[in-house]
């Protein structure tokens, strides 16, 4: 079965049409909106947990659950939604075709979930490198204020509602949703200590959700066709329509809205022209951003892209960004080169983080030329279970997840370069 | 030290950026007003910027230095005026960044993290820009040019070089981040 075009929520995605406001009115944004709201902040909870919408940047929490955590009497005092626009993970690219090409669909997601969960403000928080990205944004925010669907009685609601673009100025920790909220505040974006959650003390100290751009800008559509049309999308626990982006070796590479739960090689063959080479040229995949364990090919041949079923073989789902790895990958310098990613962006609070996160690219390094013990690759291992679970926010996870994958299935490599590069070393003492 | 103000024109802009954030949580406003001052003054913070930026927020200066200093689109030293700037992070190197690397080195003459002698080119190396399905990607001043190869990485910076601004985006013939030749859904948009 392909999911047909009518149940894409993003009819834009490649910017084919205008973003401006009349375009995006004539693709069904801000339809309704008013009605919308005029069914109270339970029903919008409630609706969208019926849905099963599931946190779209990474973690995968439930988004209703995640809203029905925020008070829910006013005090007159403020109440923030923020929205993740930092999107920085290594393979991740579609936040960004959201930003530049359906603009109204998250400024109007925006709206309602900021009425769902009573708040009285609202930041997008957008990657500093996204210049284009935040000029398009901020030209649609001001059309929405110029049309009345924001601010003081903001659509016609009756409800109260500012929404303003903040830019970022690179750097990935602030992808980390107390990150984002230290460097709103205008500090570093080192992650706070949790709990207190943002629900209960985050922007300012006030009540605050803070939610992904996809997970935001797919609300309107699930509000008005309703949570079961969402629901019988994709499979249980893991409903609805994804954004999934194709990087590497793939033969045409491409951001595509399919349904939650395609196979991996079917999204592969249908959207990207298959792998380069073939699907014996296969590799490996790195199924959901950087930060996720990679696959390999044995795997890839029959698992389905969905939260659970990644889970079921120690990846996940992540961010859905793709990457794909043929048989022509040095695969040890592949993940070596997302070490070093992680060892640049710790934001250096956390000592295991800090140190380990250079540890693990100095030793993955040596690693990819050979120029390590057998002993070591036990040790490595050992180095990113000293990081994994001891850091305040999920980077240190990250950045042991690749390596801890890389060993899981491709040991066998990693023992064949250390062993040639030590018979080369021989040989070469034989012959000096 | 040199003083430095914000010019008219962005006295306004700061007016408008300031009016977004509460009267009492000013300090929010430091990255924005850190971009502005960035760019009025040729790509580069100098300290008395940074002074400037924190009186006006009435934030204790060693805040804006940390601030100036952890994210990583601000320079605290004299740059290039153009920044030039290739994503070399899994996604790009898979798809060919050495070779941008390589073609920007030659075409510049100059090494990663080098400014040429005329002060005119900057050359860094930078992580994921979040424009992978358009691998490998070079970012310069604030436009992206995707879809990259060596020859192209080069046409394109020998065309800044004679002052030309190429078009920026996919460099493949391609719309956006849609499959090369077409995409394979949104067939009948408008339906």
């Amino acid at each position: 079965m392909m999911l047909r075009d009518q149940d894409r929520i993003f009819r834009n995605l490649y910017g084919s049409e205008p973003w401006h406001l009349d375009a995006a009115r004539r693709r069904g944004d801000w339809d309704g909106t008013r009605d919308l709201i005029a069914k109270g902040r339970d029903w919008l909870v409630e609706e969208v947990k019926a849905s099963g919408l599931r946190g779209r940047g990474g973690a995968g929490f439930p988004t209703g659950l995640k809203w029905s955590f925020m008070p829910k009497q006013p005090t007159g005092q403020p109440v923030y939604l923020v929205v993740n626009a930092d999107e920085s993970e290594p393979g991740t690219c579609k936040d960004r075709e959201i930003l530049r090409h359906e603009p109204h669909k998250l400024i109007e997601g925006c709206l309602l979930a900021g009425a769902a969960m009573g708040c009285t403000a609202g930041y997008i928080y957008i990657r500093g490198e996204f210049v284009r990205e935040a000029e398009v944004l901020q030209a649609a925010l001001e059309e929405a204020y110029a049309a009345g669907l924001l601010g003081r009685d903001a659509a016609g609601s009756g409800y109260d509602f500012e929404l303003y673009l903040h830019r970022g100025a690179g750097a990935y920790i602030c992808g980390e949703e107390t990150g984002l909220l230290e460097s709103l505040e205008g500090k570093k974006g080192q992650p706070r200590l949790k709990p207190p959650f943002p629900a209960a003390a985050g922007l300012y100290g006030r009540p605050t959700t803070v939610n992904n751009v996809e997970t935001i800008a797919v609300v309107p559509t699930i509000l008005r066709r309703g949570a079961s049309w969402f629901s019988d999308l994709g499979k249980p626990n893991n409903t609805g329509t994804k954004i999934f982006c194709i990087s590497g070796h793939v033969n045409r590479p491409c951001t595509v809205e399919e349904e939650m739960g395609i196979p991996l090689k079917v999204l592969i063959e249908r959207h990207c022209g298959g792998v380069r080479g073939g699907w014996d040229n296969l590799l490996a995949v790195i199924p959901g951003g950087s930060s996720v364990p990679l696959l390999p090919k044995s795997i890839c041949d029959t698992v389905h892209m969905d939260f659970d079923s990644l889970r079921e073989v120690r990846s996940g789902l992540g961010t859905a960004g793709v990457i794909v790895m043929d048989r022509s990958t040095d695969i040890v310098r592949a993940i070596a080169r997302l070490s070093k990613f992680y060892m640049h962006e710790s934001c250096g609070q956390c000592t295991p983080c800090r140190e380990g996160t250079g540890w693990l690219w100095r030793m993955m390094t040596r690693l990819a030329e050979g120029r390590a013990r057998l002993e070591e690759i036990d040790l490595l291992d050992e180095v990113t279970r000293e990081i994994e679970g001891h850091t305040i926010c999920a980077l240190g996870d990250a950045a042991a997840w690749p390596v801890q994958g890389l060993i899981r299935h491709f040991r066998p490599e990693l023992e064949r370069r250390i062993r040639a590069a030590a018979l080369q070393q021989a040989q070469q003492r034989q012959a000096a | 030290m040199p003083a430095f103000a914000f010019s008219e024109a962005n006295q306004a802009e700061v007016a408008r950026i300031r009016a977004r954030y509460p009267a009492d949580r000013q300090a929010s406003a430091v990255l924005p007003l850190l971009h502005l001052a960035q760019a009025q003054h040729g790509g580069w913070l100098p300290r008395a910027a940074l002074d400037h930026v924190a009186d006006l927020l009435g934030m204790p200066r060693i805040r804006v230095y940390e601030v100036a200093s952890f994210y990583d689109m601000f320079n605290t030293e004299p740059t290039g005026r153009v920044q030039v700037r290739v994503c070399t992070t899994t996604p790009c190197w898979l798809c060919g960044s050495d070779e941008v690397v390589a073609a920007a080195r030659e075409t510049l003459g100059i090494e990663v993290g080098e400014t040429t002698l005329d002060g005119r080119f900057f050359l860094r190396e930078f992580e994921c820009l979040g424009a992978c399905a358009n691998a490998p990607v070079m970012w310069i001043d604030d436009d992206f040019y995707e879809d990259l190869d060596g020859p192209k990485a080069r046409a394109i910076l020998e065309a800044v070089k004679r002052g030309e601004q190429p078009v920026p985006g996919p460099q493949s013939g391609r719309r956006g981040s849609e499959p090369l030749g077409g995409p394979t859904t949104l067939l009948r948009t408008g339906e």
